[in-house]
């Protein structure tokens, strides 16, 4: 019994401390990694026979069905030919109008090809396992697409081998919109086949049928990645039937995006200090200087926590002053300045007795 | 009935955890045929049920929690939810070890159904607390049943080492 509270604890300790949807590198340990590592040739060899058996039913079906395909496909050309005509139209007038902008778009985005060589499908996680790395330039977050539309995105990557988080998963989230009315919305697996639609933004903006396609919120996805279809879920929530369901999954393409619309460096983000206050002659000052004021450094000073009376040399204690009695002791000075009424700066003490005029600040 | 056999820890822990592993890897292979996926059921559970009943033991919750936490590398998820839930199976049937001794076939069925349906709570509820989602209900339900299917493996397990170790009968 001992043992079992033992293990029950430490199962416990471990799932507060696993950060497994977040886009740090950091945060896809060493041991995720080799595990991928490792299961990855064993998941290619279990899986090649049921890949060629796809492979082998999908000539004798193409074989048998020639004729019927033939007459769809002949079909298909005549209606694709006519989109054709209409698309280098399309993106003649579309270049002219650039030109005349001078808009600067995106470079194109280049795809690494992988095979998915296991397949999670339970209600708690929703990945895959990809046999391309970081060793084909796959990094996290990079889109996942398979034949027909988005898959999901990566949150691990190994030497050879790379997480794919699936749209489907608990813990994603995706920003999406439908062109018909640009709504926005967030898409939030639950582990089902159809992820739900959350946050829709707009009043009633979806109907059944609408298309889904990524939004680029947030920089992680491309805008205008095809997702899905609008459902109404059992449940009346609307939903979508994803588009990379209707292909085959053992093959995907890894998008190895940018988003430029980013800060290249992110340590420009990182959180620095205050800036000094701004130091006040007090040379020029009515009130003079006072004994510590005129040694350097003491306006930089105001970003470190006072911690001796030194620190009285700090402009707003010479911005306002009052009588101090004669028995006060000085004080460390406020980070900041402000004006108030009646405070009890350091430099009281330093200031002349009572009858020492106030000063206001100069704004 | 076969003569039980002896309480080797390889052969009652080592062996049963590994055709566990190795179920799972073959029913993870990305495979879709009309639409239809493999179903994906915990084969883990089977030992957690049937190692709780055989006889109790220091080794088999650290073997269980050993085991969840290669299916939580290897499917991805959280690291530490199989785990729990492995135990979440593992503790009642522990307690009530005596409770479900010599009961029939069916009863331990449902037995190892109830089971399956707690450890399958607790991952619901860990889910929604770590992820603020609530799975999907039918998603859960689904691989519920098929594991809740898998009972025989769990029932030839217990067989076969039921009675090796007479002190804990």
């Amino acid at each position: 019994m001992v043992a079992l509270v033992v293990a029950v604890v430490f199962a416990l300790a471990v799932i507060m401390g696993d950060r497994r949807e977040t886009m740090r590198a950091d945060a896809y340990d060493k041991t995720r990694a080799t595990v991928d590592r490792v299961v990855t040739p064993v998941g290619g060899v279990l899986s090649a026979p049921f890949g060629w058996m796809r492979g082998g039913a999908d000539a004798i079906g193409a074989y048998f069905m020639a004729g019927s395909q033939n007459s769809r496909l002949r079909q298909e050309l005549i209606a694709a030919g006519k989109w054709r005509d209409e698309a280098i139209a399309l993106r003649e007038e579309n270049g002219r109008m650039r030109t005349l902008l001078g808009v600067k778009t995106d470079p194109p985005i280049p795809m690494v090809f992988a095979r998915t060589v296991t397949d999670s499908r339970g209600p708690f996680a929703n990945t895959r396992l990809a046999n391309a790395g970081s060793d084909r330039g796959v990094k996290q977050g990079n889109p996942v697409l398979g034949e027909h539309g988005l898959v999901g995105r990566i949150v691990g990557v190994g030497p050879t081998a790379s997480r794919i988080l699936l749209l489907t998963d608990v813990e994603s989230r995706t920003p999406v919109l439908t062109p018909r009315t640009n709504a926005r919305a967030i898409l939030i697996g639950d582990g089902g086949p159809n992820p739900k639609l959350a946050y829709v933004r707009t009043h009633d903006p979806l109907q059944e049928g609408d298309r889904v396609l990524t939004s680029g919120d947030g920089g992680v996805f491309p805008r205008g990645l095809p997702v899905g279809v609008v459902v109404k879920g059992f449940d009346g929530s609307w939903r979508v039937a994803l588009d990379s369901d209707a292909g085959p999954i053992d093959y995907v393409q890894i998008m190895l995006f940018k988003d430029f619309s980013q800060l290249v460096d992110a340590a420009a983000l990182a959180p620095k200090g205050l800036p000094a206050a701004m130091p006040v002659q007090t040379s020029s000052s009515i009130l003079g200087a006072p004994p510590s004021a005129a040694k350097p450094g003491a306006a930089g000073a105001a970003d470190k926590p006072p911690t001796k009376p030194q620190a009285a040399a700090t402009p707003q204690t010479v911005t306002v002053t009052m009588p101090a009695p004669p028995a006060a002791r000085p004080k460390p000075a406020a980070p900041k300045p402000k004006p108030k009424p009646k405070p009890k700066p350091p430099a009281a003490a330093a200031a002349p007795p009572p009858s020492t005029p106030e000063v206001t600040p100069p704004y | 009935m076969a003569a039980a056999a002896p309480l080797n820890p390889l052969r009652w822990l080592g062996w049963p955890m590994l055709l566990c592993l190795l179920g799972t890897v073959v029913m993870g292979i990305p495979l879709r045929v009309y639409g239809l996926q493999l179903p994906e059921p915990v084969f883990a559970l089977v030992p957690a049920f049937a190692w709780a009943v055989i006889r109790p033991s220091v080794l088999p919750p650290f073997v269980l929690l050993g085991l969840g936490f290669l299916l939580d590398l290897f499917w991805g998820g959280p690291i530490g939810l199989w785990p729990a839930c492995l135990l979440a199976a593992y503790a009642p049937v522990l307690i009530f070890r005596n409770v479900l001794a010599g009961q029939s076939y069916v009863a331990m069925w449902v037995w190892y159904a109830a089971a399956c349906a707690l450890a399958f709570v607790t991952g619901f509820y860990m889910m929604t607390l770590d992820s603020g989602v609530m799975p999907s209900l039918l998603a859960v339900a689904g691989q519920f049943v098929v594991t809740a299917a898998l009972f025989p493996f769990a029932h030839r397990l217990i067989e076969r080492y039921e009675d090796a170790d007479v002190r804990f009968r």
